[in-house]
């Protein structure tokens, strides 16, 4: 189809599922701690506007959730469909992580899901806050089993090869590998960012509307402080990344700058932009600024690093894709940064709420933070190619033995279905949105739990038929 | 030697794909029977008799997918490969009843038809391809050096298109009866009438794959038609009559659990007979669960959180059922 190789077929359709699904993860991770964050406001200051808000985000929450076990149904299985190879020779490392990933979801979705959602009024205000915590707590440790997967992938160390396949030899060292904890935490913080720019847009969005009450001005004050406070740290655990990356990846730093080789001892020039071309093996139209690649990478002015060319070709990593996704994600950042920089300066002259030039910005950046968390995975991903374990197995030797035809028919199907029912799932969440935090909306009574029709099961449910009828008539 | 951390592993594995049979069995099976009830308030009855338990159900595909991969890592690259398009297809029809599920209730009336006809066309697909596979994962794949080396339409037989066929029968049996238990009035009744009609089609089905499964593969014929292998397996079709007596029996009385207990006898026995024909290969023809196992190292690291939280899935998942124990009537629930 369109001239792609089975191999890249399967890799497309990987990514696609793969980036459809993470969104929905990451809000996950982001609203938990927010909601636990509002419920401690509210346990502590017992001013209703924090309780309003949260019952407002937990039924974004619980949609969002359901919609994230929805689509992850299909990647515990695309391992085995797609990628046969990498599963039969590294499912002994992958698998039990996969595992306690899920043992992980469920545990939380039977014990501590179901009083978040439903058990405002049956149980104490403490014990409640426990559950909201818990819940936090789950999801970041779900994350952590992810992460610690995929940057054993990136980073593998603590195993054997024996008969063809590898054997874990020390747990310790897999899960603890070197990039590990900058991979666990610059997601954890994007998945933070990624909320905080969609709750602040959601406020933005409210208050360009003409709603407007208080509960909605302390949404978009929270995300602005979340904002201001996270962006610049993101920066710094990305640089951290970047280093990590340069000692165990060359070949992906050098392919995320578009750097080709270095001329002696001079230090390597930042490029800005250009487009790396990989069979003329150098960076076309590009604009750099002298020494400044060297100072960021090697926090030197004339430091050197190793270029793509002192790679041999078949182990480079997509140049062309990976310098531009990485500059989509540093670009967002920087957008990031000024957008909590200028609501610093609007909060000091009071303008923050009613300023509409400043309000629409934030409304644009709603999905920045999704995206670039998309761009900085597609660099990461892709920037670990031609491997599928770096060093260690690559992935045409991983890919199951498909043929072009049932993979396009299957990567079509895909695509229109998760269109539609993803597609219906975050309309559905955007007219939630759009009806904004009620006043006292925390004092209805709600139903649910085991065997009641709204269960933890099904968090989905939670989100009640008035709510989307409410939404419509509002449109009206 | 000590524990045998691969039969201990295939023990779960076999537990959970029997309770996803069990459990998503019911549920999919009401959604292959809605075309049967066309009213809107039959419909929201039927599905909220399961509203309350049917993504719990999921959970066990998802933790059978996850085990196996940590488990038995070969097995779930050979087989999950080879059953590339109809697993993809279940899938999808999975994704489709699961939301449709909760987008039913909220839509507005012009929408609702749409996700009636998503959850009855995701139902029967989901269900449809699993049979399919099934029939599949009997019949042995084409294995080359530990790979999957035949076609990717493979999988397409006549008798795998009949176990499809059957699968539809046994979860659409599952469904009728479960109706039986948890509903009343002419709902119950038409449920009746439904159950007498899939009963016989059951049984056909699993006296054509008694007879059709040993034809495929000597080995599965020699496992149970040797002697003294016959005199320990034989329990397992005289059972099958006599859960079928007793089934028949229970709708002429018109008792309303017991029709829902024998069918899950008669799928238990179904799948025992299945894993008497496989065991103890986990690939069929010739890969058992020693050679397609994980070392040591990641069964038992993996067992420890199994062996840990499977119990409290299970005691929520007794309790849930337990809480929402009888029958549902017309008007209930905040739908």
């Amino acid at each position: 189809m369109f001239g792609f190789t089975a191999l890249e077929l399967a890799r497309i359709q990987f990514g696609f599922t793969v980036s459809f699904h993470i969104i929905f993860p990451a809000i996950t991770i982001g609203l938990a701690s927010y909601l636990t964050v509002l419920e401690a406001c509210w346990l502590r200051t017992k001013k209703e506007l924090y309780r309003d808000l949260y019952h407002f985000w937990l039924k974004i929450f619980a949609v969002n959730f359901g919609m994230g076990v929805v689509s992850g149904l299909v990647m515990a299985y695309e391992f085995g469909t797609n990628w046969s190879g990498f599963s039969a020779f590294a499912g002994g490392i992958t698998g039990p992580l996969l595992a306690y990933e899920v043992l992980t979801a469920f545990f939380l979705e039977a014990g501590f899901l179901g009083v978040m959602l439903f058990g405002w009024n049956r149980v104490g205000p403490a014990l409640h806050f426990l559950a909201t915590a818990m819940v936090a707590l789950g999801t970041l440790i779900s994350a952590t089993w992810i992460l610690a997967s995929n940057s054993w992938m990136q980073t593998p160390q603590g195993y054997e090869i024996i008969n063809g396949r590898v054997v874990p030899v020390d747990w310790f060292a897999v899960i603890f590998n070197p990039s590990f904890p900058y991979r666990l935490a610059h997601m954890s913080v994007a998945a933070f960012l990624a909320t905080a720019l969609m709750v602040g847009a959601s406020a933005a969005w409210l208050l360009l509307k003409g709603k407007d009450n208080p509960a909605i001005r302390k949404m978009l004050s929270m995300a602005m402080w979340m904002l201001i406070a996270v962006a610049p740290i993101q920066a710094v655990i990305g640089d951290a990344h970047g280093l990590n990356t340069l000692h165990h990846q060359p070949a992906k730093l050098a392919a995320m700058e578009g750097h080709w080789e270095n001329k002696g001892n001079e230090g390597v020039p930042l490029i800005l932009f250009g487009l790396p071309d990989m069979y003329a093996e150098e960076t076309k139209y590009k604009v750099e600024i002298p020494r400044l690649g060297s100072l960021i990478i090697t926090h030197s002015l004339d430091g050197t690093y190793q270029g793509l060319k002192e790679f041999p070709k078949e182990d480079r990593p997509n140049s062309t894709i990976v310098f531009w996704s990485f500059r989509v994600m540093v670009g967002l950042g920087l957008l990031m940064i000024l957008l909590g920089a200028i609501s610093v300066w609007l909060r000091w002259r009071g303008r923050m709420e009613t300023s509409r030039p400043f309000l629409r910005f934030a409304l644009y950046m709603g999905p920045a933070g999704l995206v670039a968390m998309l761009a900085g995975w597609f660099t990461t991903e892709i920037g670990r190619q031609p491997w599928v374990v770096y060093n260690v197995m690559r992935t045409a030797d991983a890919v199951s033995p498909h043929g072009v035809v049932e993979l396009s028919i299957t990567l079509g199907i895909f695509i229109v279905v998760y269109f539609a029912v993803f597609g219906t799932g975050i309309a559905y969440l955007l007219r939630l949105i759009r009806k904004g935090p009620i006043v006292s909306e925390g004092l209805q009574m709600e139903v649910g739990g085991p065997g009641q029709e709204r269960t933890p099961a099904r968090p989905l449910s939670a989100a009640r038929k008035s709510d989307r009828d409410d939404a419509h008539k509002d449109k009206e | 030697m000590g524990v045998d951390l691969s039969i201990i592993w295939a023990v779960i594995i076999l537990f959970g794909v029997m309770m996803y049979i069990v459990m998503d069995g019911f549920d999919l099976g009401i959604g292959i029977l809605y075309p049967f009830f066309k009213q809107k308030d039959d419909r929201d009855v039927i599905m909220n008799t399961v509203a309350p338990v049917w993504d719990g159900n999921e959970t066990w595909l998802v933790l059978g997918g996850a085990g196996l991969l940590a488990a038995f890592p070969l097995a779930y690259a050979v087989i999950l490969s080879a059953l590339y398009l109809p697993l993809i297809f279940m899938l999808v029809g999975l994704i489709f009843r699961g939301v449709a599920f909760e987008f039913r209730f909220k839509a507005l009336d012009h929408e609702r038809h749409f996700w009636d006809k998503a959850f009855i066309g995701g139902s029967i697909a989901a269900t449809f391809f699993q049979g399919v596979a099934l029939g599949a994962y009997i019949q042995g794949f084409a294995i080359k050096d530990g790979q999957f080396s035949g076609g990717p339409m493979d999988w397409l037989s006549p008798f795998a298109l009949f176990t499809g066929a059957g699968l539809l029968v046994a979860y659409g049996l599952l469904g009728s009866t479960w109706l039986i238990m948890k509903t009343e009035g002419e709902l119950q009744a038409r449920a009746y009438r439904i159950t007498r009609v899939l009963v016989w089609v059951m049984l056909a089905t699993i006296a054509i794959i008694s007879v059709w499964t040993p034809l495929i593969d000597e080995r599965i014929s020699a496992r149970w038609f040797s002697f003294p292998n016959m005199m320990w397996f034989a329990p397992v079709p005289i059972l099958v009559a006599a859960a079928a007596v007793l089934l028949l029996r229970s709708l002429v009385k018109q008792q309303h659990a017991t029709p829902f207990v024998f069918t899950l006898v008669l799928i238990f026995l179904g799948y025992s007979g299945l894993g008497i024909s496989v065991w103890p290969n986990v690939v069929p023809p010739n890969i058992t669960i020693w050679q397609a196992a994980a070392p040591p190292q990641s069964q038992g690291f993996a067992l420890i959180g199994a062996l840990l939280i499977i119990p409290i899935i299970l005691m929520y998942t007794i309790w849930s059922y337990y809480v929402f124990r009888g029958k549902v009537r017309a008007g209930e629930g905040y739908h």
